[in-house]
């Protein structure tokens, strides 16, 4: 569990606009550990969506440094697993067809793993099933067992939750976590919702903006599953809130759930 | 009261069950397409009949299907219909493989588009007729020049359409083939074409009614075959029958042509979730 799989040191990230730059990342370092769970927190525009492409390699115009278990990050690839906000299923496709992707299901050893999977997210029954029958979550639910297929050494959720009601999304939570204690898959799930950061995290770390840098780092050692009512999850809510607010000048900006 | 009123009721229950059965019986899909050609076919053998029309100038569908009969009879007709049959199939089938492959080419990389697209759109603008010398003098009346004008017809639906599909695709899955490390040609044969089918079966389609076309203007510009052959000959003699026979063929194959593409349609594209009408 010491053993770091994920070694992020000072990274910085800058856009260039129409002559102006917007430093989206200052200098953030953060070890994950293998079979971590974090959740990257923040108000819109503090950097957590890009440090997770900087991760999956979908940006590569950084400084510093980025090393998945000691190798440079420079490209997109199957051992980094991307969950976007939305599912991104290939419409033509039935859900055993999307999570095989360019693998063949007539492989036996696929097919099973396939199979598999399906379980594990729970859409047994909808291997035949197009995404314009699917709802929001089941198709999320797909982009997940396809990343998960290629074994990735990471997952990486952008926010994968943000689009579903409620219920919805407290299921997922718990269709995710359960996932992760099968599997124990390295995860990062960005989000901006503070009872989830803390329901699904082993740390919550804790983005501010302007420039885009870690505030805080919160461990979380309540045990699973987690009551979101209990006390014990109040006053960690309160501890993070307070960490918000040694930020003087924060703005809460809309879609800032507290 | 209310015994009356309901006996008032009744006739116009009646009437509103007749005009009920009538839209359920036009309602079969079959019916409501013959619906307009139906009507047309009893008012002109009606007219033709009772020599309204002059029966030279407008035959009666009796007379045409007379004439139809009796060339089927004769051989002429498979003979000829085989020919132009396959002088389509082959002109389609070069045609439509070259817009579909440029098509895709154009589509895949904005530099080939820089390069090929304006070319091949001067070309598109110039009408079949005006090649049709050109033609000749370099391939001759023989089989090659017809097969070339059709195949000219079919590229630039298929080219076009293929093209547009291409661009259409949508650019947050191609950041999942990126994710998921498809190669170029998996790129190309997951996403790609799977995103460009929609239009690439309507090119299809449209290529499949220019071939067509093309086949009329190839056959008319000096064949001693096919059935454009087989109407020009027949107009000369004024043999009008035949000359419907040729239009109604023409017709029905070529909606049969498209019902198949339409087949092939709704078997490649049922995952679609678009507005399917009322």
């Amino acid at each position: 569990m010491a053993e770091s799989i994920l070694e992020i040191s000072s990274v910085s990230r800058v856009f260039v606009k129409n002559k102006s730059t917007v430093t989206a990342l200052d200098r953030v370092s953060l070890n994950v550990k293998r079979g971590e769970f974090i959740t990257l927190i923040g108000p819109s525009g503090c950097g957590k969506s890009t440090l997770l492409k900087i991760i999956a390699g979908l940006d590569t115009q950084l400084e510093g440094k980025v090393l998945l278990e000691g190798e440079e990050i420079v490209k997109p690839g199957i051992d980094k697993g991307f969950i976007f906000q939305e599912p991104r299923l290939f419409p033509w496709l039935t859900v055993e067809k999307n999570i095989a992707g360019d693998l063949s299901l007539r492989r036996p050893e696929i097919r099973d793993r396939v199979a598999e999977l399906i379980e594990l997210v729970r859409l047994q029954g909808f291997e035949k099933a197009y995404p314009k029958e699917l709802s929001g979550g089941m198709a999320q639910r797909v982009a997940i067992a396809r990343a998960l297929l290629r074994n990735p050494k990471v997952l990486l959720l952008d926010e994968p939750f943000g689009a579903l009601d409620a219920f919805t999304r407290t299921h997922m939570q718990e269709v995710l976590l359960e996932i992760w204690e099968r599997n124990r898959t390295t995860m990062i799930f960005v989000t901006h919702d503070i009872d989830e950061a803390i329901f699904l995290a082993n740390r919550v770390v804790i983005l501010k903006p302007r420039p885009g840098s870690i505030r805080g780092i919160v461990p979380v050692d309540l045990p699973f599953p987690r009551k979101k009512a209990s006390s014990s999850f109040q006053e960690l809510r309160i501890k993070i809130l307070n960490e918000f607010e040694k930020v003087d000048d924060l703005e809460l900006e809309s879609g800032f759930v507290i | 009261m209310q015994v009356p009123a309901q006996e008032t009721d009744a006739p116009d229950r009646n009437t509103g069950f007749a005009a009920e059965a009538l839209f359920r019986l036009a309602g079969r899909k079959a019916l409501l397409g013959i619906l307009i050609p139906g009507l047309l076919l009893i008012v002109w053998q009606l007219s033709s009949s009772q020599g309204w029309i002059d029966g030279i100038l407008y035959p009666a569908p009796t007379t045409i299907a007379r004439a139809f009969y009796d060339l089927i009879l004769s051989g002429t007709l498979w003979e000829n219909l085989r020919i132009s049959l396959a002088r389509a199939a082959i002109g389609f089938a070069l045609g439509g493989a070259a817009g579909l492959a440029l098509g895709v080419l154009v589509g895949m990389s904005r530099r080939t588009e820089k390069v090929l697209n304006p070319s091949v759109q001067m070309i598109r603008m110039i009408p079949h007729l005006a090649l049709v010398p050109l033609f000749v003098l370099w391939f001759g009346i023989g089989e090659t020049s017809k097969v070339l004008i059709i195949a000219k017809g079919a590229f630039f639906p298929l080219y076009i359409n293929a093209f547009i599909g291409i661009r259409n695709a949508d650019n947050k899955l191609f950041e999942v083939a990126r994710a998921l490390e498809y190669s170029r040609w998996t790129t190309i044969r997951k996403l790609v074409i799977p995103s460009a089918m929609p239009n690439i079966i309507l090119g299809t389609r449209l290529s499949l009614g220019l071939a067509w076309l093309g086949l009329v203007v190839a056959e008319l510009m000096g064949a001693t075959s096919g059935l454009g052959y087989l109407m020009s000959d027949a107009r000369q003699f004024s043999q009008t029958p035949i000359v419907f026979v040729g239009i109604v063929l023409f017709a029905v194959i070529g909606k049969l042509a498209d019902s198949g593409v339409r087949l092939v349609e709704r078997r490649l594209l049922h995952w679609q979730d678009g507005f399917k009408g009322r």
